[in-house]
């Protein structure tokens, strides 16, 4: 078992808009990205979101290696209760995620 | 061919850009420079109190080096979501720094205001009409939300853009405004390729954000009929493939569409390669033309006032117990402001966030250590900035000495500073998650002339 930040080269979140956060896991090769697209698992990364699984989005982009996930926010950006508006430290989340 | 030379000195005016980036840029003779003025990525109080993010000075202090730029190299100069959130009165407050910095460089301008401010009355009408369409994730709207926001815009798309450089003007300035269309919007004038503008576009939008090193801030982008091409125009940074394609990523909940004033940009058959060192070289992007013309509306209004305190916890005794500690405190607070202020838990929010084991994560985080100390942020929300600063009052002794059980020695905690509490003002929220449709792309968007 390792972590997933430990096996690719960089892992990021963002918002994309004040409704939306998206998280980038950029594997670095073809070989890392196989084998992550394959071991990544939806229902496992929605249950770390604590989102509904059919409000996650997956995209594998083969061309760059890439896994992307967006989903809406459960709170908006800037919400008296949001505590990240940025939504970058999510990617933590994703980070530390048994592989 | 080329088409046009967009010169995007970085991705927003106040984050700074490198001087000798600018002039290596300048050499290039774009047609124009294009930068981005706003964003909501600050939240919804820019919109909400009509303000700008950035300091006057940042901002004037790096205007007044484009409007040397534009002067020297004789083309126009372009800012759009003027003011962070490109309300009217944000226009009209980068119009009143363009045109002191006219004076004292002796600059004769004509100047071309874009405003997209939207009138309540006509959105309450466009709602009725079923014109103004929600958007994923949709949000709740009804007449008596609308007719409760602070400020209401539109973003501009290309068109509206294009009808500004159509005046001549020396200095556009935009209110609110897709970010790629201030970029996009020359190169779709003169003929170069839709889904290639719109692409170079997005990459470009960030300034240096799609190179090696994003703080260099300058990029250049040339548009022809099949594609475009991009480039940093800093000395210590490159322009990859991976760079470059990376940043449609970025921001973007879809990493192949994006969505526009009158259509959208599809990326998937896109092609990046190399033309040379530092050069990427794109094409393939298509771009979709729509039946309608629908362009997205943001609005904020007010949820409440706020105040905040923050108290210090570095017993070991309380850092240990601190999630207990504030479970107990808040039950205690809330009978203490029922009882002393007649007020209901459902009239304010109180919130407590822990920092050192939850407080940017929350329910989410999965982590645990041990913190050396633990800082305790409360926030209160009400309907009015007195019965806030009230409640924060009242709590403040509380947060102080609260004890963990009833047989112990009162504890004092750290408070940071005086006077504890923090009143933070109206606090707003984003309201409108929306499109509204157009008749033509000039129906709610004002163009004025000035000179200087």
């Amino acid at each position: 078992m390792s972590k997933l930040a430990e096996n690719v080269s960089r892992i990021r979140s963002k918002n994309a808009g004040p409704f939306w956060i998206t998280i980038d896991i950029f594997c670095g090769s073809t070989e890392v990205y196989k084998d992550v697209c394959k071991r990544l698992n939806n229902s496992e990364v929605a249950d770390l979101l604590k989102i509904q699984g059919q409000d996650l989005k997956r995209f594998d982009i083969e061309k760059l290696n890439v896994i992307k996930f967006s989903f809406p926010r459960k709170i908006p950006q800037g919400d008296i209760l949001d505590r990240d508006m940025h939504g970058a430290q999510m990617a933590v989340l994703l980070s530390e995620i048994n592989l | 061919m080329i088409c046009s030379t967009v010169l995007v000195p970085s991705g927003v005016l106040g984050l700074g850009f490198d001087l000798k980036a600018l002039e290596n840029g300048l050499k290039r003779k774009p047609n124009i420079i294009s930068i981005d003025g706003g964003s909501t990525d600050s939240g919804p109080h820019s919109l909400g109190s009509n303000t700008s993010k950035y300091s006057r000075a940042a901002i004037k202090s790096e205007w007044k080096i484009l409007m040397q730029a534009r002067e020297a190299s004789n083309i126009p100069l372009l800012i759009g979501s003027c003011g962070t959130c490109g309300t009217d009165s944000m226009v009209d407050w980068m119009e009143d720094i363009t045109i002191e910095l006219a004076k004292e460089l002796k600059q004769s301008i004509k100047i071309a205001k874009l405003y997209c401010e939207q009138d309540k009355n006509f959105i309450k009408m466009s709602f009725k009409n079923h014109k103004v369409l929600p958007l994923e994730p949709s949000l709740k709207l009804d007449i008596d939300i609308i007719q409760d926001m602070k400020h209401i815009v539109a973003l501009a798309g290309a068109e509206q853009i294009q009808e500004c450089i159509k005046t001549g003007a020396d200095i556009i300035l935009a209110g609110r405004a897709t970010d790629t269309a201030l970029i996009s919007a020359l190169p779709l004038m003169n003929g170069a390729d839709p889904g290639g503008s719109w692409h170079g576009a997005k990459i470009a939008e960030c300034g240096a954000l799609c190179s090696n090193n994003p703080t260099s801030g300058v990029v250049l982008v040339e548009f022809d009929q099949t594609g475009f091409t991009v480039e940093a125009m800093s000395d210590k940074a490159l322009c990859t493939i991976e760079t470059v394609a990376a940043h449609m990523l970025y921001e973007n909940a879809d990493p192949f569409i994006l969505f526009e004033p009158g259509g959208y940009m599809d990326v998937t058959n896109a092609s990046y390669t190399i033309q040379e060192k530092g050069k990427v070289r794109v094409e393939g992007a298509n771009w979709i033309k729509s039946d309608r013309y629908n362009v997205k509306l943001e609005g904020a209004k007010i949820v409440g006032y706020q105040s905040t305190l923050l108290v210090l916890l570095r017993d070991r005794h309380y850092v240990e117990n601190s999630k207990t500690w504030i479970r107990n405190l808040s039950n205690f607070l809330e009978s203490q402001i029922q009882e002393k202020m007649a007020l209901d838990s459902s009239s304010y929010s109180l919130e407590f966030r822990l920092i050192g084991v939850n407080a940017v994560l929350g329910e989410l985080e999965i982590s645990s250590g041990n913190p050396v100390e633990v800082g305790v942020l409360c926030i209160v929300t009400s309907k009015t900035d007195t019965i806030s600063t009230e409640i924060a009052k009242l709590i403040n002794p509380f947060l102080l000495h609260y004890p963990l059980t009833d047989n112990e020695e009162l504890p004092t905690f750290a408070f940071p500073y005086s006077p504890v509490h923090s009143d933070r003002g109206c606090v707003y929220e984003f309201a409108l998650n929306h499109t509204l449709e157009l008749n033509n792309p000039m129906e709610v968007f004002r163009i004025k002339i000035s000179e200087v």
